[in-house]
């Protein structure tokens, strides 16, 4: 089953680039990505700029607005995300408990619905 | 040659031994929890339609599973989305059943995933409790709906929202590795002993006992004992159940009002299930690893072996109180030991620890039942008669089951009228 793990975070607490923790824990994302690809579980999975960076767009009556900054505002924003394919729950919490960020933020998961057979 | 119709207790018998491993055998076989309990649910309704009149099989096992097996097919062929289990599901051979107790280690490994399943922790606690009932215990939804005084309807949402959960969240029920158990077997003994404790006092009904849920909980005390036989909590947990049922018979007088345990008649206790829970506790303790379902069950038994209420041995339940209080720190049992030191030490002490409680909730004050009602008893005992009385009213504002308000109220009208 593929599952999505959505990575978030509250960016005050992380490390500021160009420092030697920062760069520890971008060693630490490499590792675990490296991982996943060893167990053949990796299916994809990107980074994300921060929410400072994120615009908004809704199309009501016709007309298309567009606004500066992330639909929900939260202390917690969501960083990145993984898809994985694993047997099973259980299988997908053992790899969320692994993430370099789910020991100050928090990892959801969620299974990725199956349209393939109709 | 024809068999002769089948007693309805009989069947009955059958089905409570064989529901939990036919599903077991299904889950295993399909792979799917809700695909299993249903084709489950269908040989067992075709049982009970058929054996009344053409008697039962001699392998009432595999009859089951046959039936149960024929319906999957149906249903998978029925069902787009089932698709890909048929070849899986066309596979499955005759399986010789045998009908014995007694379980191999295949049938062990598949009971114990089945409640392991039932307790993951990705599942509410309410929705852990209904799928044991349904999946392990096989209570139709309407009989769970019924014991939990909820309507069908929201019960059928329950469940029907938990197996959508386990279906698309790809909860597996397929684990009874050791890591697995060691992890929930905690939660498995609390959702036993939930429906346990939901039958001894009911906090729904207007009755004090629902023996219906007593018994559930013991079977699968007794199954799980059966499937965990190294663990001493899972035997101290079944132990604590028997004893509080073995007073079962007593708790209520003829008119269905409870009976306080100073002046319930001792020889209605079923000694049958005490002996069977002491030693049941004599192999716990043996293994020398105490926890709080052994300590509760210690205290029980002091009370079930004391000849009568005059000779319960309070201090030896202070001190289990003790050690119970240090494993598990939570207000109910602070409460009880309170009462204990109160038979130890006289009321005046044991209001003391009351009082300290409650200073010690500070922000969340202690509003339990059993808290004003021992309070108001020590209150009693110390001649303080109109604080007694309010204590009453606060725990009779508390009670949520009809029948202990009724001794509540009656307990206050005697200390409010003293010397009639």
């Amino acid at each position: 089953m593929k599952y999505m793990l959505l990575l978030t975070d509250d960016p005050q607490q992380g490390a500021q680039p160009g420092t030697h923790a920062h760069d520890e824990e971008m060693q630490a994302w490499f590792a675990y990505t490296d991982a996943l690809v060893k167990a053949g579980a990796m299916v994809g999975g990107e980074a994300l700029h921060g929410p400072e960076t994120a615009t908004t767009v809704t199309v009501r009556d016709g007309g298309r607005v567009v606004t500066d900054g992330p639909f929900i505002e939260s202390k917690e924003v969501l960083g990145g995300y993984y898809i994985i394919d694993v047997p099973d729950l259980d299988t997908a919490i053992d790899w969320a408990a692994r993430t370099p960020n789910v020991r100050t933020g928090s990892v959801e998961i969620r299974p990725v619905m199956d349209l393939g057979d109709s | 040659m024809p068999r002769s119709a089948a007693e309805p207790g009989d069947i009955a018998e059958v089905f409570a031994t064989h529901w939990p491993r036919l599903v077991a055998r299904l889950v295993r076989d399909l792979g799917d929890v809700g695909l299993a309990e249903d084709c489950a649910a269908e040989a067992f309704t075709e049982a009970s339609r058929l054996w009344p009149e053409s008697g039962m099989p001699d392998r009432p096992a595999g009859w089951l599973h046959t039936v149960a097996r024929r319906r999957a097919v149906d249903s998978v062929r029925r069902s787009a989305r089932l698709r890909q289990l048929l070849p899986q599901v066309l596979l499955l051979t005759e399986h010789q059943w045998q009908d014995r107790p007694a379980m191999n280690p295949q049938e062990v490994d598949d009971h114990l995933s089945l409640l392991l399943g039932c307790v993951h922790p990705a599942l509410s606690e309410p929705a852990r409790v209904a799928l044991t009932l349904r999946i392990v215990g096989g209570l139709s939804t309407a009989q769970i709906a019924q014991a939990f005084f909820v309507s069908e309807a929201t019960m059928t949402r329950r469940l029907t929202r938990a197996k959508a959960k386990i279906r698309d969240a790809g909860i597996p029920f397929t684990r009874s590795d050791r890591e697995t158990l060691q992890q929930r077997l905690p939660a498995v003994r609390a959702v036993v002993y939930s429906i346990f404790t939901e039958g001894h006092l009911s906090t729904t009904s207007p009755e004090l006992v629902r023996g219906d849920l007593c018994d559930e909980a013991i079977w699968l005390g007794e199954l799980l004992v059966q499937l965990v036989p190294t663990d001493p909590e899972v035997a101290g947990l079944l132990a604590l159940m028997l004893l509080h049922d073995a007073r079962r018979a007593g708790r209520v007088d003829s008119s269905g009002a409870p009976v306080l345990l100073a002046e319930q008649d001792r020889s209605t206790w079923d000694r049958q299930m005490i002996a069977r829970a002491l030693a049941l506790l004599e192999g716990a303790h043996a293994r020398g690893r105490g926890g709080p379902y052994q300590y509760q069950a210690a205290i029980a038994a002091l009370h079930a072996c004391s000849p009568s209420f005059e000779d319960t041995d309070w201090r030896a339940i202070l001190a289990l109180y003790d050690v119970l209080l240090s494993h598990q720190p939570s207000t109910v049992v602070a409460v009880n030991r309170a009462v204990a030191v109160r038979y130890v030490h006289g009321p005046r002490a044991g209001l003391e620890i009351l009082e300290d409680l409650q200073i010690a909730a500070a922000g969340g004050a202690v509003n339990s039942a059993a808290y004003h009602g021992a309070r108001a008893e020590m209150l009693s005992d110390l001649g303080r008669w109109q604080d007694s009385v309010a204590a009453f009213d606060a725990a009779l504002a508390t009670a949520s089951n009809g029948s202990q308000q009724r001794l509540l109220r009656r307990r206050r009208d005697e200390v409010a009228a003293p010397g009639q």
